[in-house]
């Protein structure tokens, strides 16, 4: 049930439309409205931040076809706990997400189960195979918002050019998870002194900076927007910054963990640092953080990634790769980039969660504008809490930042003028 | 983990690098006082008697699997030995749900050789039953990296100081990361020989030097630690073959005798004679290969006693002790 609300008193960060002040929002039938509807429920937002709902365009939610991991339902309810009011499901399910009715059963799960706005994006290749391209054109009507072999990596270059160039005429944006594959080989975690003291294979920052060099590329003849995902190493910051100041259409996003965690967490073989693209090392966090400061990194995204607690529960180079994101997303941005580091505003930040996303993809959100969808969060970007996995609406456990004391997190989640989580009194259902 | 020097108080032995020198000296202290017991005509103590140890290599080996079965029996432990093909991994049950399976038999000790990085000490956090590292991945070999250390301690009186070279296929080594462990934290200076591929600078990191070339390091070495050295399909891209190894890294005639008259010359098995090293080399003066044989023997009747938790010695007189 949408309810007409009146957002009282709190400091409006909306950076589609340039608003950064103290200032009322109204809501009537699910679009924000410019005056107080009749029997408005009040929601005081004094000293607290509002924004418009945030937007993750990284997730996997697992249906169809690993259900035991994620489903719908329940990655939509992290995302609503995390301050989530659209994300972009991966196709790496199970049948992949490389046809439309793949897509329209998602849709349709999603429309019956999610709490949020559930987007999808197509596979680039049959069957994330990197070999035959998908039929990219009825994805596009069935509605995906880009195309990803997202956990896969394009290695043909003919193929990936090819796909970038049909995908251009439907105006869909090309995502590549960059990872040259004889390069990373079996590689578990960041190759350099960890993968050395560890005698694990590594899984070296070179492997993603060919890709993006090569992505960098392929964006630059084409002319079509090519993003890079999950940036995790150094050079590919460089490379990016280079490339975006000569107007090539390349973005880029980065993860949480990316920017908290070193692979020296996997000193004790703990199967929850496994992530892929690897944790690297402080230099590399540095200049990722950099890159967000500078713009080359627009993108913020958690690449929410459960597995299932007995699949994590095995030898380290068995342990499937991945970890939650949503709930901790915000909170360790604000606690990295804005308490910690002083990297980024707050505006900059919301930019990056909001605007930016939206931007890339094309979706009407991450905007406060009048008429849009009543998409909306509030923030406390200084609540000081602890993060405990066991209060998770996850169907999976998977996180590294269990335990970790965090400033900020949301505080209510409106999507489509309905309160869909709030932190004092949790899910309407 | 500090811990007093002579004590240890852990149940694992999972890496050589999660535990202090004084520890790893307790175990070598204990260890000369165990090589006695094998000088004995009876060769065969009570101390873990009514205990039951489980060789469960995942992995083949004969070499260390029949060291950690005799140390066992020589302890009086009951021993029982499974290999992959015999355990129910094959079946699909994971490596967890064996080792408790193990525990569940109430089994006390569990040694483990097993292909990946970290798998005993994945066991050893999540069952009760002690688990000794036998081998895991490329990661360590605690007591292959505690009986070299013992073998030279035995032979040269000290660690502290002694030059080392470790030569050959360090990146997939694990007898070489529980060597680089061990002897750095008593003072030895590790020298890693090999081509630029298979010691990559990263080892840089852990204290230790790199050569390109066994002929920087011939004179200037105490020790000279040959690894084995293998040319499966799997490391062809790291070096052209066994032929252009042993012309640049192989211990010949013509090298071992420009080394210094003291130096030891070690390797922990199995040999390739004519490639790692020549075979007069192997069976020559300053050879003490099989004294490593016979001294991890002795090391791993330590371990597996200190983990049962048996009382530390000292370095006292072998032939006056009897555990």
């Amino acid at each position: 049930m949408t309810e007409a609300l009146h957002i009282k008193g709190g400091r409006v960060i909306d950076p589609a439309n340039g608003v950064d002040g103290i200032r009322d929002l109204f809501v009537e039938k699910g679009v924000l409205v410019d005056r107080k509807p009749a029997g408005a429920a009040v929601i005081d937002a004094t000293g607290r931040v509002v924004t418009p709902g945030l937007i993750d365009i990284h997730v996997h939610f697992r249906e169809p076809g690993q259900s035991h991991k994620e489903t719908i339902a329940s990655g939509s309810r992290c995302a609503a706990s995390g301050g989530f009011t659209s994300v972009v499901c991966m196709p790496n399910t199970s049948p992949v997400a490389d046809n439309p009715a793949t897509i329209s059963w998602i849709q349709e799960r999603a429309a019956s189960t999610a709490l949020v706005n559930v987007f999808c994006t197509g596979a680039i290749t049959r069957g994330l195979a990197g070999e035959e391209m998908a039929p990219i054109g009825a994805l596009a009507n069935a509605g995906v918002v880009a195309l990803t072999d997202d956990g896969h990596c394009v290695q043909n270059h003919g193929v990936m050019r090819r796909a970038v160039e049909y995908a251009r005429q439907f105006g869909l944006p090309v995502m590549d998870h960059c990872q040259e594959a004889t390069l990373s080989a079996d590689g578990v975690m960041n190759e350099g002194e960890w993968s050395t003291r560890l005698g694990l294979p590594g899984w070296p920052a070179l492997a993603e900076d060919l890709i993006v060099a090569r992505n960098i590329l392929l964006a630059e003849e084409t002319g079509h927007p090519i993003h890079c995902q999950h940036i995790s190493s150094a050079r590919s910051v460089r490379l990016l910054r280079d490339a975006r100041r000569r107007g090539i259409p390349v973005t880029a996003e980065a993860c949480p963990h990316h920017i908290s965690l070193t692979d020296e967490g996997l000193r004790t073989f703990d199967a929850n640092f496994k992530v892929n693209p690897p944790l690297r090392t402080k230099a590399d966090i540095d200049e990722i953080i950099a890159g967000i400061a500078d713009g080359t990194i627009s993108i913020l995204a958690s690449d929410h990634a459960p597995h299932a607690p007995y699949e994590k529960e095995v030898e380290l180079d068995r342990a499937p790769f991945g970890m939650l994101g949503l709930e901790t997303e915000l909170p360790v941005f604000l606690e990295i980039l804005l308490h910690q580091r002083k990297a980024v505003t707050l505006p900059q930040i919301i930019t990056m969660l909001t605007a930016n996303p939206a931007r890339l993809l094309r979706l009407d959100r991450g905007t406060l504008s009048l008429g849009a969808p009543a998409d909306i969060t509030l923030i406390d970007p200084d609540h000081a809490w602890t993060y405990d996995r066991n209060d998770s609406p996850s169907l999976s456990r998977n996180t590294p930042f269990h335990g970790f004391p965090l400033r900020g997190r949301a505080l209510t989640t409106i999507v489509g003028g309905r309160v869909v989580w709030d932190l004092e009194t949790g899910f309407p259902c | 983990m500090t811990t007093a020097p002579n004590s240890w108080t852990h149940k694992d032995l999972c890496a050589l690098a999660d535990h202090t020198a004084g520890e790893l000296t307790t175990i070598l202290d204990t260890a000369t006082a165990f090589k006695g017991v094998g000088e004995r005509n009876l060769k065969k103590v009570p101390a873990l008697r009514g205990k039951t140890l489980v060789n469960f290599f995942v992995e083949p080996s004969t070499r260390t699997r029949i060291s950690f079965e005799l140390a066992a029996m020589r302890l009086s432990a009951d021993v029982v030995n499974i290999s992959a093909s015999a355990s129910s991994l094959e079946k699909g049950e994971t490596l967890l749900d064996t080792a408790r399976n193990l525990e569940a038999l109430r089994a006390d000790l569990i040694v483990i050789r097993h292909k990946s990085a970290g798998s005993a000490r994945f066991l050893a956090d999540r069952i009760g039953a002690s688990v000794i590292n036998a081998g895991d991945g490329a990661h360590e070999h605690p007591t292959q990296g505690l009986l070299d250390a013992f073998t030279i301690r035995e032979k040269l009186g000290r660690i502290e100081g002694v030059r080392v070279a470790i030569v050959g296929d360090i990146l997939f080594s694990r007898v070489a990361r529980s060597n680089i462990q061990l002897l750095t934290k008593l003072g030895a200076k590790v020298t890693l020989v090999g081509p630029p591929t298979l010691v990559p600078a990263t080892f840089s990191a852990l204290g230790v030097g790199i050569a390109h070339s066994i002929d920087e390091v011939l004179e200037e070495s105490d020790v000279i630690n040959l690894l084995r050295i293998q040319h499966e399909r799997q490391r062809r891209e790291y070096f052209p073959g066994v032929g252009e190894y042993t012309t640049r890294f192989g211990l010949t005639g013509k090298r071992a005798a420009r080394l210094r008259g003291e130096c030891l010359i070690m390797h922990p098995g199995p040999m390739n004679r004519g490639v790692e090293i020549e075979s007069d080399v192997a069976d020559g003066r300053g050879s003490v290969i099989l004294d490593q044989v016979t001294n991890g023997l002795a090391v791993r009747m330590a371990v597996l006693y200190l983990c049962s938790g048996g009382a530390p010695f000292s370095r006292i007189e072998p032939n006056t002790q009897t555990p």
